[in-house]
């Protein structure tokens, strides 16, 4: 059932097309920057982008920066959110319940097709941005890392990193967040490492969506009632007022993959971004398991 | 035409409700009391129905009336509100898994990926659940599409197809899988005349060879043509059950044309209980005897025919429909328009269908 999932996820359009947009927003900005020599200033805009020009091999990560926040969940939501909605109103959802596929073995497979969707479209995103920031942007000129963290998508722990200047350092090597250079191998890791933890990011989205998935037959409504929570949720990451809830808030660790370059890496986000990602997962795919296990299929 | 009996080799892994006189033929489908409530609506009422191995059963009733709702409990998708479900010796929905590989479904109408193609279709449900060989899929997938009239099928994808491509694919899915027992929900729904026909052999063909045939289906002729047993529901409530020979036995009333009514009636000494231009109804449970009576008078009989009753006055009576049709009933003949008065008929042989109280008690 899984293997049928997937192959239903690469046969449809809308997947690489979602995964082509992920990809072509980072080249739009990318030409941007190296038309006007422009790159936001250290400590403002989207993580990573102040350094892109003088570095280009870093742009994979400012590429994540610009997805994470808006267009990866668009897209996750909207695939989770289609998965049972889309069919039970397509009408193929009675045909595979009747194959017979348990209800809790088509619940599983979908769950695994969205991580898929996810996992192909981060990955899309840092390899193709790579090959951008290196065509484009040029390769390393002087390779440190002027970033700040701020903005408005939360602060990140001042911690081990803090905000260092443009360190100019001749040669070639990498710098982490922190100033001290990273070896190939360490930067590596540090991609992987990112990058596993946006996808497990997005387990939260995933598993509102695919809940909201099996209680309506609309998968439009499913992926936005999903979009409502995480907008929701970003807005009250930035407020004050809302301290309280906010270490239990979905996308309140989102950026926490950013201190993967710090060095050494900064583990305690990281970590509370994993439990609140798993804790939502659980909640949320229980609750979808319960409703849909008991549900009469209507349609 | 008697049906049931071929397959009187009763299956040991067929569990038999307690309590209940076997029939000749085991039942593969039975459910006791089953009702199921959505909300306050009652869709389906106290509904015991059995098919036995080897029926080509149709289930009948107007819209809304709870076929659906019915068929969907069978396959596990609904689950009852009260009474209890037995498909294949298993109980439903407890142990669907068990029943529902060797079940071929169509529900309502077929649905399909449609950017995929049809042959791509079948093998992707195929592969969804268990039991699809991965060996056989391919040759399994080649013979339903045969079997339905698909065979040269290209690659074209599924949107692209006519509603009666899709109908027939449909009917391929429930083939894959080479089950014991079809369940289907208007089949013949979206296909031309030749593609019912088809559609029809087919599935007398495959019943002849074993297959079990569950089908509900607004269209009364085709039951008529396919079916051996029916069972009717009204307003979510089984209301008839029975083999359809039996509800069709003579009416002990012969329809006669001919070219000169006037002389038949007159040969035939008030047994014509009706008359409407050059037809007439006649009460004779012979009709070689009348034909050689009518014959020896001089009467041209252009033609002659023992009335049965139509499945559709059946379903009509049963539903509660409309009293006045334009068939004559059976019970009582009406006045003739042109002011003969019909005689006192004694009463037919098997006078009146199955009322409501009549079900199958077999």
């Amino acid at each position: 059932m899984i293997a049928v999932e997937l192959f239903k996820l690469v046969r449809r359009m809308r997947t690489w097309f979602a995964i082509a947009l992920m990809c072509a927003l980072p080249l739009v900005v990318a030409v941007f920057i190296a038309v006007t020599h422009l790159a936001p200033p250290p400590g403002q805009g989207s993580a990573f982008l102040s350094a892109v020009l003088d570095d280009g091999q870093l742009y994979p990560a400012a590429a994540l920066a610009l997805v994470l926040p808006v267009f990866l969940p668009v897209a996750v939501a909207v695939v989770a959110g289609d998965s049972i909605a889309g069919e039970a109103s397509a009408g193929t959802l009675r045909y595979l319940l009747a194959r017979p596929v348990g209800r809790t073995r088509v619940l599983v497979a979908k769950l695994v097709a969205i991580v898929a969707f996810t996992l192909a479209a981060v990955v899309a995103v840092t390899v193709t941005s790579y090959a951008i920031g290196v065509l484009i942007l040029g390769p390393s000129r002087a390779s440190a890392v002027g970033f700040a963290p701020g903005g408005s998508l939360g602060s990140i722990a001042p911690g081990a990193g803090g905000a260092p200047s443009a360190g100019l350092q001749a040669g070639a090597a990498i710098t982490s967040l922190s100033g001290t250079p990273l070896t190939t191998l360490q930067l590596v890791e540090r991609v992987l490492g990112a990058m596993s933890f946006i996808t497990v990011s997005m387990l939260g989205v995933a598993a509102i969506a695919l809940f909201l998935s099996t209680l309506t037959n609309s998968a439009l409504g499913a992926a936005l009632g999903a979009l409502a929570a995480l907008v929701a949720s970003e807005i009250l990451v930035t407020l004050n007022a809302a301290g309280a809830v906010q270490p239990y808030l979905p996308t309140r660790y989102w950026l926490a993959w950013i201190d993967f370059f710090r060095q050494p890496i900064f583990w305690r986000d990281i970590q509370h971004g994993f439990g609140i990602q798993l804790v939502y997962a659980l909640i949320f795919l229980g609750a979808a398991w319960a409703n849909f296990a008991t549900k009469d299929i209507t349609t | 035409m008697s049906a049931g009996e071929p397959f009187s080799s009763r299956r040991s892994r067929l569990a038999i409700p307690q309590g209940q006189v076997q029939d000749e033929s085991s039942p593969l489908i039975t459910t006791k009391n089953l009702t199921k409530r959505f909300g306050k609506v009652e869709a389906v009422r106290e509904v015991s129905l059995d098919v036995r191995e080897g029926d080509r059963y149709g289930l009948l009733g107007p819209n809304g009336s709870g076929k659906t709702t019915l068929v969907r409990m069978l396959l596990g998708l609904v689950y009852a509100t009260s009474g209890s479900i037995s498909v294949l010796g298993e109980q439903v929905p407890r142990h669907v898994s068990r029943v529902l590989p060797e079940i071929g479904a169509l529900i309502e109408e077929p649905a399909a990926y449609p950017h995929l193609s049809g042959r791509a279709n079948l093998r992707l449900l195929d592969a969804a659940g268990p039991r699809g060989s991965r060996r056989t899929r391919s040759r399994r997938v080649d013979d339903a599409l045969e079997q339905v009239g698909l065979a040269g099928i290209d690659r074209r994808p599924v949107r692209a197809y006519s509603l009666g491509m899709r109908q027939r694919l449909g009917l391929a899915a429930a083939l894959v899988r080479r089950p014991r027992l079809l369940v289907l929900d208007e089949p013949t729904n979206g296909l031309d005349p030749r593609g019912i026909r088809d559609i029809r052999d087919l599935l007398i063909g495959m019943n002849e060879s074993g297959v079990t045939i569950f089908l509900s289906s607004h269209l009364l002729p085709e039951v008529s043509a396919l079916c051996t047993r029916i069972g009717v529901l009204d307003s979510g409530a089984l209301v008839l059950q029975e083999q359809l020979a039996s509800l069709q036995e003579p009416t002990g009333r012969i329809l006669v044309s001919t070219d000169d009514p006037e002389q038949a009636v007159a040969a035939l000494d008030g047994l014509v209980e009706h008359r409407s231009g050059a037809d007439l109804v006649v009460r004779s449970a012979d009709p070689a005897a009348l034909n050689a009576r009518l014959v020896a008078a001089g009467v041209p009989v252009t033609s002659l025919l023992v009335q049965r009753r139509s499945l559709e006055e059946i379903v009509l009576e049963v539903t509660g429909a409309g009293s006045d049709q334009f068939s004559v009933p059976t019970a009582r003949p009406p006045m003739t328009p042109d002011g003969q008065d019909a005689p006192e008929a004694p009463d037919p042989p098997r006078p009146s269908g199955p009322r409501p109280a009549d079900r199958d008690r077999s």
